[in-house]
């Protein structure tokens, strides 16, 4: 494909967006929906604007800072697990039924347990965040471990390595790849999960946003609340992607 | 010249479990390689060829008999022995001079690090990598990573190098290349080779001595001396010996491959 100037290229970037706008606003004004149930993108954006001068900033806040935090914690257990499982052929065949039973159940599914456990404050949030991060990471994480073909540590025992040698400077490398992998995965589920968690008696945060917006019936809130989760999760990946391409431009296939 | 042998096999058996029972792979092989030679093993393909080189590298113990090095027991892999494997192993995420540096920074190297540069500098250019020194291996061919991989190898400097099918996934332009570069590297630097091919011309091309393995369980059916001296060159193809050499290799293993199909049709049965 023929390198696009800048212009062209950013012209592209927006087309799809433009074009979801317009389909948007054409629904609106078509007669087929009834204007109450779907606000206009101009009133969503309004809405937008007057909330950033009132709760919304605090509301991102929170909700990106428990992300932060449940992915954090899931990807920084889920490494070392995956890690283990998908070297040590022997234990995956005994623990990859239970991974695969919890990685199932819907983390949705859990939240009158960790009411109960839990209770409702920050807690609980987290670990539900924890919950998705961490079965979402742990798969990917020992998935990638897996197929990493032993040829590059018998290299290397030829070459004279010792144990802690080949841990160091041929396992980790190959390892930081399925890491970031790992995380943008644990992030994408987060984030689906966000809502969900916040659902428990939140005070703050985009899921209570939406919550106390329903109560009232106020769609365009709702919608501020949604494209909001959307932009803040794209704005994760492409950042990890960047950061992917950094860190492990060495291999095949980019992310 | 000292005559006592530096690789010895010593009446070697390997047996490696399976279900249906231990499986013999490797039955009574005894050879003796001196300093100097470079000794091919041909047989078919799943014989047990790659055992022998496993046994040599220290990947692989005997079930029975022994491996001596200069008349110790293999122990397990070492950077005495160079390993080149078909599928090469050159470290992707390194570029082309941290391959070449990767044993050189080992614990287990004893070179002074003053002279890693120029060990690095002096296996680039010989293996015609030079340009390439900041490359990842993605950006090179076939035979590009197989020469890496040879440098990568010889930066430690082994007085063994083992190979197995080191060329076999390269195009035939590309192989008759490497070969004729591991002739030449092998006139500047003088080391011990064992090599596992299933090219009966590549044995003859390269080799001091010829070892014809029978189908499995193997067992060294024939070995058989190379009249061509070193440094060699492409001439030794128009050799009339070369031909009969060959005729006569080919006859072999032709046959241990149909002892082989007729294990498979009684085991089918």
């Amino acid at each position: 494909m023929p390198r696009s100037s800048a212009p062209r290229r950013i012209a592209l970037i927006l087309l799809p967006w433009l074009v979801l706008v317009a389909l948007w606003y054409g629904l609106r004004y078509s007669g087929l929906v009834n204007p109450a149930l779907v606000p206009a993108p101009h009133e969503v954006a309004t809405r937008f604007v007057a909330l950033m001068g009132d709760r919304l900033p605090m509301d991102i806040l929170m909700s990106t800072q428990r992300v932060f935090i449940g992915v954090a914690l899931g990807t920084l257990v889920a490494v070392p697990v995956g890690f283990c499982l998908g070297w040590y052929r022997g234990v995956r065949t005994f623990i990859d039924p239970v991974i695969n039973f919890f990685r199932a159940l819907p983390p949705i599914a859990l939240i009158p347990l960790v009411i109960v456990y839990f209770g409702i404050g920050e807690v609980a949030k987290t670990v539900i965040l924890f919950y998705a991060s961490f079965f979402a990471g742990v798969i990917v994480m020992y998935e990638g471990i897996a197929q990493i073909s032993p040829i590059y540590v018998r290299v290397a025992r030829t070459l004279g390595a010792t144990d802690l040698e080949i841990f160091a400077r041929v396992i980790v490398p190959l390892t930081v790849p399925h890491i970031l992998t790992a995380v943008r995965v644990a992030l994408g589920v987060a984030w689906a999960t966000l809502v969900a968690s916040e659902l428990i008696a939140a005070q703050q945060g985009l899921g209570a946003l939406i919550q106390n917006a329903s109560a009232f019936f106020q769609l365009d809130i709702i919608y501020v609340g949604i494209i909001c989760i959307g932009f803040i999760a794209l704005a994760m990946d492409l950042l990890l992607r960047a950061a992917t391409r950094r860190l492990v431009a060495w291999q095949d296939r980019l992310a | 010249m000292s005559t006592e042998p530096r690789i010895r096999f010593d009446d070697v058996v390997v047996e490696f479990p399976t279900a249906q029972g231990p499986m013999r792979v490797l039955d009574g092989v005894s050879l003796d390689i001196r300093q100097g030679e470079f000794v091919s093993i041909i047989g078919p393909s799943g014989c047990g060829k790659t055992t022998l080189m496993n046994l040599l590298a220290g990947f692989v113990q005997p079930s029975r008999g022994q491996v001596l090095l200069d008349g110790r027991p293999v122990a397990g892999p070492g950077p005495d022995r160079g390993v080149i494997f078909q599928e090469y192993g050159v470290f992707p995420w390194l570029t082309v001079r941290q391959n070449i540096a990767f044993g050189l920074r080992l614990g287990a190297n004893r070179t002074p690090k003053a002279g890693h540069a120029a060990i690095i500098e002096r296996y680039m250019r010989l293996m015609g990598l030079a340009d390439f020194a900041e490359h990842h291996p993605k950006h090179l061919s076939g035979g590009m990573r197989q020469r890496l991989a040879l440098a990568r190898a010889y930066a430690v400097r082994p007085q063994f190098l083992l190979m197995d099918e080191p060329f076999g996934a390269l195009d035939a332009q590309t192989r008759s290349a490497m070969q004729d570069l591991l002739l030449e590297v092998l006139q500047a630097e003088d080391k011990t080779v064992l090599l596992i091919t299933h090219s009966v011309d590549e044995a003859i091309y390269l080799s001091s001595r010829i070892v014809v393995v029978t189908a499995r369980p193997a067992r060294i059916r024939t070995v058989i001396d190379v009249p061509f001296g070193y440094p060699r060159g492409e001439s030794v193809h128009e050799d009339p010996r070369f031909a009969q050499l060959r005729a006569q290799i080919r006859e072999l293993v032709m046959q241990e491959y149909a002892a082989q199909s007729r294990q498979q049709v009684r085991l089918s049965d």
